[in-house]
């Protein structure tokens, strides 16, 4: 007995000096890198290139293991849809895969397009749809052994953000016509001395929308693989096999949770996306 | 890990506009126009038989009236011929009872022909019977006619019965 407790108090100073380690190998999962590690295979090095100077920007436009891994869940998107296309072109009733398919195209569009957005929605089915699959894929991605989501880096989610803020920008402008558009971001009636604040406001305002975006995303999806780590993380902590079917219950307790979480963020994404698209269309005057 | 990282972010663009171009190009189209066809042909379907079960309704209605009209032709039917069979039978009855009352009429006004003119006879005969018999009785001196004028005026005075 008290060996062993002197064993643990000196692996615990042990640790205690290398707690920078110890937090490291769980980042080490959750940042870029510009290489596939798969562990205990091998790794691949992915090809570099001269990062650009733009606007006083260095961009670097080397391929990342998120970018590789956002290129799989877009092959994965495309070859399922051109598939389920595909038997439609064949028949109108659908079968088993495009059944499975048809149940979300028809939510989105019955459930969160059409609602949000009202007439003329049916042009924002496409993106908004693509939007959804394209992030659940990413998402469920992460629940595959060496599969890894691209949706839980910020750069990532920030893209999409980009993208959804362009499309409502883009949706409102279309349909009020530019300055329409930017005049009926400032709500009207208002004395010209607080027109130069609301302006400021607004702009913060729509600036605010993708950033919540980005950042909800990239949090949820972060947050559980950060969790995952921590559990089976703790049979390595405490050095012993006792550990491990109870962080393994919970590991898959919340690899359950997750499958659910990444499908509910791909619907929040492109739920909230629509809503503002909407908001974009229908400005109140 | 909360560094942006701008190269993630083209890539991120990028693969997305590649993505939302060839699914435009392949996939949502053909699936889209499948699912609004399939509910324009439920919804289309759903009408049709609508109008068809108010079709039906509408036919078992009119057959419905057409019963109806027909039960009451029936009735009218039956009622016009057992009027016209009861009218028949009394004016068969009508028209027995009048010939037989005319007949009657008939046989006494025969009768009565046939016995006023046996009286006539019979009151000639007695005329002559009595003439003649007088005249024996009388010793036939006075001459024919004027027993004859006595004897008619005779029976002048009897009573016409």
């Amino acid at each position: 007995m008290i060996n062993s407790e002197e064993n643990t108090a000196a692996a615990s100073e042990a640790e205690a000096a290398g707690q920078a380690d110890e937090a490291g190998w769980i980042l080490d999962y959750v940042t870029d890198q510009s290489y596939l590690d798969f562990k205990l295979i091998g790794k691949i090095d992915l090809p570099q290139f001269e990062p650009i100077e733009l606007f006083g920007l260095s961009i670097n436009l080397s391929p990342t293991k998120y970018v590789v891994y956002m290129w799989i869940a877009a092959i994965i998107v495309f070859v399922m849809m051109t598939v389920v296309a595909q038997t439609y072109r064949k028949s109108v009733v659908p079968h088993g895969f495009s059944n499975f398919i048809e149940v979300f195209v028809v939510f989105i569009r019955d459930e969160i397009v059409r609602p949000n957005i009202g007439e003329k929605a049916d042009r924002y089915i496409p993106f908004l749809a693509t939007i959804f699959f394209f992030i659940a894929t990413c998402n469920l991605l992460g629940l595959v052994p060496y599969g890894i989501s691209s949706t839980e880096n910020i750069s990532v989610t920030a893209g999409l953000a980009i993208m959804s803020f362009v499309m409502i920008q883009a949706a409102g402008m279309r349909n009020n016509g530019v300055v329409g558009y930017l005049k009926g971001l400032v709500p009207h009636g208002l004395p010209v001395f607080i027109l130069p604040v609301m302006i400021v406001v607004e702009f913060l305002g729509l600036l605010t929308k993708p950033f919540a975006l980005t950042v909800r995303l990239f949090a949820n999806m972060t947050s559980g693989k950060i969790v995952i780590l921590s559990l089976l993380g703790l049979i390595f902590f405490f050095q012993t096999v006792w550990v491990a079917p109870v962080s393994i219950i919970f590991t898959l307790f919340i690899m359950l949770l997750k499958m659910f979480i990444s499908l509910l963020q791909a619907y929040i994404f492109t739920m909230l996306s629509a809503l503002f698209i909407g908001m974009a269309v229908h400005q109140e005057h | 890990m909360l560094n942006v990282d701008p190269g993630l972010i083209i890539w991120t663009i990028i693969t997305f506009l590649i993505l939302l171009f060839l699914l435009r190009l392949t996939a949502w189209k053909p699936i889209l126009r499948a699912l609004d066809q399939r509910e324009e042909n439920i919804r289309s379907s759903l009408e049709e038989a609508e109008k068809a079960r108010e079709e039906a309704d509408r036919t078992l209605q009119e057959n419905k009236k057409n019963l109806e009209q027909a039960e009451e032709q029936v009735q009218k039917i039956l009622k016009d011929g057992r009027a016209l069979v009861e009218k028949m039978r009394q004016d068969t009855i009508n028209k027995a009872n009048e010939e037989s009352r005319r007949m009657i009429e008939h046989a006494k006004e025969q009768i009565e022909r046939e016995k006023q003119e046996a009286l006539k006879e019979l009151r000639t005969e007695v005329a002559h019977l009595a003439i003649r018999a007088a005249s024996k009785i009388l010793d036939e001196k006075l001459d024919e006619k004027k027993h004859k004028e006595i004897v008619d005026k005779f029976i002048e005075d009897l009573p016409s019965n």
